[in-house]
């Protein structure tokens, strides 16, 4: 007399689960390598328009990112409902798109920085006052490529 | 006393801390979007420079105002034009193609109307906006100019190398593309070149008008 029954026959036997944790494991390390973890952190909206006569950016050159639109509704009460400028991690003022644009040159190699792009990511409700002041700016540094960052999609429904 | 073999470690809960891993990964990343309208700025120059003239038939020009409408100045005409409307405007004065002797254009298919531009490396298009006009219409605004000379580059891509089966912007694509052999990029660069001087993008930008 065991503890233990003997299986009966004919019943249907359960189905493994080991395997479960390798497949998901699988799925999690596509999602990591696939997916890029977000430069900056946003404090303000940044909804992309669409638009369908784009071209990909290279990513093998150099690209700074600039964005503009209103703070976020958790910052309003501190930065306002204005359009705003971000740079890294910080709401900046237009004149400082020239110092940030020297230092993201500086942390280039040399051959490399005639080839920086600037990927302005506009929200589709902002004002094209600050865009125009930021693009002036640009202009005066001498950083004449930019790329109008855009989802893809129709621009007639904007 | 007999020997017990080590408990087998229970693995059952390793699939939900690999879903717990997952389903964090999947909140906090996103997909990051590096596709857009590529422009290129003017120098910023000293405002001494003598004002170039071009002639007023040559000139589409574009001003959004504050309420996001589209005036559409060309030929001496001014008028409101929809969105919807204005790549095939920008397409008619582009190929319209009215000049005559050293300015007559061989490669327009369009009326030839003498009120409109000369040919296709005459005909400029620019484009004010207003401080409060809206990034959306400005983008959408950029978007149909763009394709409408990417509509004519595809034309005159396809008739000089209709053996290639592609079109300029596909052609371009295929040149960004980084897994393309060295050998065919630069046979298309050349090609692109070509397209590109043949049809240039005359589009200016005046600076937002303050109000």
């Amino acid at each position: 007399m065991s503890k233990f029954k003997k299986k009966k026959d004919g019943g249907l036997p359960p189905i493994s689960t080991a395997s479960l944790p390798d497949i998901v494991f699988m799925l999690l390390f596509f999602f990591m390598v696939a997916t890029v973890i977000k430069e900056d952190n946003l404090i303000i909206q940044n909804s992309l328009p669409k638009a369908n006569q784009i071209e990909k950016l290279d990513k093998k050159k150099p690209i700074s990112y600039i964005y503009i639109g209103k703070p976020s509704p958790n910052y309003i009460d501190t930065y306002g409902t204005e359009d705003r400028i971000q740079l890294n991690d910080k709401l900046q003022s237009v004149e400082q798109v020239q110092a940030f644009i020297a230092a993201e040159r500086a942390a280039l190699a040399e051959e490399l920085v005639p080839t920086l792009t600037v990927s302005l990511k506009v929200d589709r409700d902002a004002k094209m006052g600050v865009l125009t002041d930021v693009k002036q700016e640009l202009r005066k540094t001498n950083a004449l490529k930019i790329n109008y960052t855009t989802k893809k999609g129709d621009a007639l429904d904007n | 006393m007999a020997k017990r073999s080590a408990p087998e470690v229970n693995a059952g809960s390793m699939a939900d801390i690999a879903f717990l891993l997952l389903i964090f990964f999947l909140v906090t990343t996103d997909i990051a979007t590096d596709s857009g309208l590529s422009r290129k700025l003017p120098p910023w120059e000293p405002p001494t420079d003598v004002p170039v003239i071009i002639k007023e038939k040559n000139i589409f020009a574009l001003t959004l105002n504050s309420k996001n409408e589209i005036l559409l100045t060309s030929g001496g005409d001014s008028e409101l034009v929809p969105l919807n409307e204005l790549r095939a405007q920008a397409v008619k004065f582009l190929d319209n193609g009215g000049g005559e002797g050293k300015d007559v254009c061989k490669r327009c298919k369009g009326e030839g109307d003498k009120a409109s531009s000369d040919n296709l490396d005459k005909a400029v298009i620019s484009l004010a906006n207003d401080r409060l006009t809206d990034y959306k219409t400005y983008i959408a605004v950029q978007n149909e100019i763009l394709a409408a000379y990417n509509d004519i580059r595809n034309r005159e891509f396809k008739k000089d190398y209709p053996n290639l089966e592609m079109d300029f912007v596909q052609a371009t694509e295929m040149y960004q593309d980084p897994s393309t052999e060295p050998k065919v990029r630069e046979n298309l660069k050349e090609k692109l070149e070509a397209i590109k001087a043949i049809v240039p993008q005359k589009f200016s930008e005046a600076e937002a008008k303050r109000d």
